[in-house]
């Protein structure tokens, strides 16, 4: 997946970037609240019209059918709202475009959530709702994924093993694409770092090279010493 | 479920041709083409327009709270049912003319207005929160227009008819009630059911949907449409009739697994639940029959309030 073009200051004027997704990749986001992360994230899935053109393989996602386009691309939100008191097994077959309960149980085994496939996602724990809602994510095996901040609110063990699930899909030959805060998180799981600043991509790097003390301080306004991170 | 609830609206629906069957046995020992006019001519229609229109409410009931992601949506805030309103109150003013079928008319052209109104205010691209404002607001509005020509009425007999009409009834309509408002009826519920799969992608968002592969702007157009022409069509031929959009959807909701699920179970307890008030309003108080809205109300309104309290669940 590659994005050209892309801008998302307002006022426009900064220069342009693009970024490229390959197969296999585990791409960290991260960049402050408000620097554009989640505004990328919808213009690589394609939901919203600009900025920057999206192409997915050679193709410009534009081009694609709908149909095909869910099929190779699944986006998950930050949000882990549900309208509806679903069985999580419901839920995660909304993924698919037709039924298929291997591929849901495949899904929700990905994620460590088999035990509670029969429960109502209205009683699930913050944690176990977002290992359901990655599996909904996940279910039809996309070639891109794009994932909005998918472990906040999650304790440390589930943010691993959320981490460790995405490696796993990256190995399969996913292109996969994790909005983080975390920075540590971020160093440590990811192949690849995108560190996005007032609407444009400053650092397209090995996770070493884009967390360097200069760029933090610059980005974050945070720098570490004794032992944590401090503001500066 | 669906079963038991199919059922239960055959046994009404039966129930509705039958009762009272004085009057039916009576005419048949007289004359058994008088009962059989009676059959078709009188409870006929009523028993289907009692199904039909309660059902359509249900469905579409289910179809708008599933659209919107929230349990307080019913089918009266797309404004067609308050234009459907609007639009007989002016043919009775402006006519002087309180038939039936005349107020029919007035209120489908007043629907169809409304639901144009709402189109091209809200846009095809328009969000479904704009497209309920809309909606909200010319309800607003129609309802206001219905009140000033009622306190304009030059006739007090007009109000009394009109005031009557608005309380909805089944009541002494024909074969040509039904002809007007069921095929609007299937319509509307043909385009709501094609839309039940994007219902259940909705249950994540709009974006997700649409991220899914679901064309978000034609779902939304096709239920708010078919409930805006099913919902015009039925206050047209029967009145106001309210809360069996609400409350039947309320009661199928915890008893299916997704909206999309919730559809005909709806429609089915909507007609059931119809059908019944309609037995119910044959029993006269005062020397006279109730009016079917006011029955749906003073028993919806209580058992809603009920549901709310007791109710356990998110």
């Amino acid at each position: 997946m590659i994005l050209t073009g892309i801008n998302l200051s307002r006022p426009p004027g900064l220069a342009d970037a693009s970024v490229v997704a390959h197969p296999g990749a585990l791409i960290g986001l991260i960049g402050p609240n408000g620097a554009g992360k989640t505004t990328l994230l919808r213009a690589l899935a394609g939901l919203t019209a600009g900025p920057g053109i999206v192409t997915l393989d050679g193709t410009p996602l534009t081009a694609l059918p709908a149909a095909v386009r869910a099929q190779r691309l699944a986006w998950l939100p930050a949000g882990r709202e549900v309208g509806w008191p679903m069985r999580v097994d419901d839920l995660v077959a909304l993924g698919l475009s037709r039924n298929d309960p291997p591929a849901v149980d495949a899904a929700l085994a990905a994620v460590e959530a088999s035990a509670f496939a029969a429960r109502r996602f209205d009683t699930l724990s913050t944690g176990e709702a977002a290992r359901v809602l990655l599996a909904r994510a996940l279910v039809a095996k996309p070639q891109v994924l794009l994932l909005d901040e998918p472990v906040a609110n999650l304790d440390p063990f589930y943010r691993l093993a959320i981490m460790a699930c995405l490696r796993r899909v990256a190995d399969a030959g996913a292109a996969v694409v994790v909005a983080l805060h975390d920075l540590d998180l971020a160093r440590q799981s990811c192949d690849r770092l995108w560190l996005i600043d007032h609407g444009r991509i400053v650092a397209d790097d090995a996770p070493g090279a884009v967390l360097s003390p200069a760029r933090l301080a610059a980005v974050f306004g945070i720098a570490w010493s004794d032992g944590g991170w401090r503001q500066v | 479920m669906t079963l038991r609830l199919t059922l239960l609206a055959v046994l009404i629906g039966i129930a509705a041709l039958a009762l009272p069957l004085g009057p039916l046995l009576g005419a048949y020992a007289r004359d058994p083409d008088l009962a059989l006019t009676i059959l078709l001519q009188l409870r006929l229609p009523r028993a289907v327009l009692a199904l039909a229109i309660g059902g359509f409410l249900g469905l579409s009931g289910a179809a708008m709270q599933g659209l919107l992601r929230n349990p307080l949506a019913s089918p009266d805030v797309t404004g067609a049912s308050a234009g459907a309103a609007l639009g007989a109150v002016l043919v009775a003013y402006t006519l002087s003319q309180t038939s039936t079928l005349a107020l029919a008319a007035g209120a489908i052209v007043g629907a169809a207005i409304a639901l144009a109104v709402l189109l091209a205010l809200a846009g095809r691209g328009a969000t479904t929160a704009r497209l309920v404002l809309a909606g909200v607001a010319i309800a607003a509005l129609a309802g206001a227009l219905t009140s000033l020509a009622l306190s304009l009425a030059p006739s007090p007999y007009a109000i009394y008819d009109i005031l009557f009409w608005m309380m909805g009834s089944a009541a002494d309509r024909s074969l040509v009630h039904v002809a007007i408002a069921l095929p609007c009826i299937v319509v509307g519920s043909v385009l709501i059911v094609s839309a039940r799969r994007g219902l259940d992608a909705l249950t994540l968002g709009e974006e997700v949907a649409a991220s899914l592969g679901h064309d978000v702007a034609s779902l939304r157009l096709r239920i708010v449409a078919g409930t805006a022409l099913g919902v015009g069509a039925s206050v047209a031929v029967a009145g106001a009739i309210g809360f069996v959009g609400l409350v039947v959807p309320h009661l199928i909701r915890p008893r299916v697994a997704s909206p999309g699920a919730s559809l005909i179970p709806s429609a089915l307890g909507g007609a059931v639940l119809l059908a019944a008030a309609d037995l119910l309003v044959r029993v006269p108080v005062a020397g006279q029959e109730l009016k079917l809205g006011v029955v749906t109300a003073l028993i919806g309104a209580p058992f809603f309030l009920h549901l709310i309290v007791t109710d356990r669940q998110p």
